[in-house]
């Protein structure tokens, strides 16, 4: 228990640094909704009804480039070695891994989303639900994610392959989320299902993300 | 009555002669000439199938009385999208195999399976596009079912993307064993999913064009060029197979050749 808690405070220290991936993943986040809003024109209306599927879609590509930072660099330093040989449960390496990215930038977004919805002219009963459902899906996101990572944890340049990799596995966390916080948004009554569905979806990773992380890391060691 | 028993000596038995007539085919010798056999008996079958199918499908089959002539798509569009659940599942169940048995047999199964499947799948987009022109009045319409497919087509890509990325082929097959299984699991979610948001952006009545049940007459088509698609599956699948181990076996004679010494070669 000391060394799961103590690879989390590792890796949320080094997401931290210059080259950790969470301030540049939210400072990606910033951009991308600041692009569609350029893309949009300043059509208040337009945005403030598009702005949880733009927030829900940005969060998403911003957390795409982070995922790349999990497993590559402590497989280029050979910690990751490290890891493996000196715990017996795999599985729970991947936890606390999966744990550490999104208490760094998984909640890092998050606080930087209020900020971003009111420049989408974000109308404020509708920021709540919004919120509910980003704290709800993001560790979903963290966890297929972080099994990607290990999937490519060998791989110099891995990016663009995570990606690929990812998106397809991403698309239930964006339908529920984006279905969340616009029912939500509305008082509707589907607000409740989709987020019960999104938190299924969190569940099923928790449940599937670190064995397949832990058989994916021990076939990436050399 | 006493159930027949089984003791442990038997189960292994059973289990070793099992794996002895599985593990046979490991070796290329004797996989070749079976899968040259299979190649032409599925690669026949697959012609005098659709042979039939086509013909009962686009001359001898009535048309609909909604639909008309365009009914006729669907004879092509159907096995095409059966097909491309068909390899996904075909192909997780031979990287489990791989992965449990590491049967090099089976990874080559599951690699040389994705392309055909991302191919039939493709052919299911392509075929139900031009099927929603007439039908609904646009290429493409965001149907629950479509655009399940699309995201399967992503997957069948991310699979092979990663195949590709990896240079060593037996770290490549664990690997994308693995993203096999785990997107296998996911693919009812996915489709859930996907359910769930459409018939909470449209209402799902409008583009059921699927009416009550379907005209046995229409089905002996519907059913021949399912065969027609399997077989060309198992014969694409063999040839692409072969290939594979062709390639591989050239790939090592060539890296043998660089290892030799240069005064060896020139001699």
């Amino acid at each position: 228990m000391t060394q799961f808690l103590a690879l989390i405070r590792r890796d949320v220290a080094l997401a931290f640094r210059a080259d950790g991936g969470a301030l540049q993943a939210a400072s990606f986040f910033a951009l991308i909704i600041i692009l569609f809003a350029l893309a949009i024109g300043p059509d208040l209306k337009l945005m403030s009804a598009i702005a949880a599927p733009v927030l829900w879609t940005g969060g998403l590509l911003a957390t795409q480039i982070s995922l790349e930072q999990i497993y590559r660099p402590d497989k280029e330093d050979g910690s990751l070695d490290m890891l493996v040989e000196t715990n017996g449960a795999l599985a729970g390496v991947a936890v606390a891994k999966a744990l550490a990215h999104w208490l760094s930038t998984g909640l890092l977004l998050i606080a930087a989303t209020p900020l971003l919805a009111f420049l989408l002219n974000i109308e404020l009963t509708a920021l709540g639900p919004l919120m509910l459902a980003l704290l709800v899906g993001t560790p979903g996101l963290s966890l297929i994610g972080s099994f990607a990572s290990a999937l490519t944890a060998s791989l110099p340049r891995a990016g663009l392959l995570i990606a690929i990799i990812v998106s397809p596995l991403y698309a239930p966390f964006l339908i529920f989320g984006a279905g969340a916080a616009a029912a939500g948004a509305a008082g509707d009554a589907q607000f409740l299902p989709n987020l019960m569905l999104l938190g299924a979806a969190s569940l099923f990773a928790a449940a599937v993300s670190p064995l397949a992380s832990a058989a994916a890391l021990r076939f990436n060691l050399d | 009555m006493p159930a027949p028993q089984l003791s442990a000596s038997t189960l292994t038995d059973m289990a070793n002669t099992l794996s002895k007539s599985i593990y046979a085919y490991a070796n290329p010798a004797v996989f070749e000439p079976v899968a040259e056999r299979i190649f032409r008996l599925a690669f026949i079958a697959a012609l005098v199938f659709a042979g039939f199918g086509l013909y009962f499908g686009l001359l001898n089959s009535p048309a609909d009385y909604q639909q008309g002539d365009t009914v006729r798509i669907m004879y092509v569009h159907v096995p095409a999208a059966w097909m491309a659940l068909f390899c996904y599942s075909a192909m997780a169940a031979s990287s489990a195999a791989g992965f449990i048995w590491k049967h090099p047999l089976a990874d080559v199964a599951a690699k040389e399976t994705a392309p055909i499947g991302a191919a039939f799948t493709f052919l299911a987009l392509f075929t139900g596009s031009i099927w929603g022109k007439p039908m609904w009045g646009a290429w493409w319409a965001w149907d629950a079912r479509l655009t399940s497919v699309l995201i399967l087509f992503f997957l069948y890509l991310g699979y092979m993307a990663l195949w590709r990325a990896v240079a060593d082929k037996t770290r490549a097959a664990r690997l994308a064993a693995i993203l096999a299984i785990v997107g296998f699991v996911n693919v009812p979610i996915i489709k859930f999913s996907v359910d769930w948001w459409n018939s909470l952006h449209q209402p799902a009545s409008v583009l059921r064009a699927d009416g009550p049940t379907i005209h046995p007459a229409m089905l002996t088509p519907l059913f021949l060029m399912i065969g027609a698609y399997m077989c060309a599956y198992i014969a694409m699948l063999m040839a692409s197979m072969r290939n594979e181990l062709a390639a591989r076996r050239i790939a090592r004679l060539e890296a043998e050749d660089h290892a030799k010494p240069a005064n060896l070669v020139e001699t």
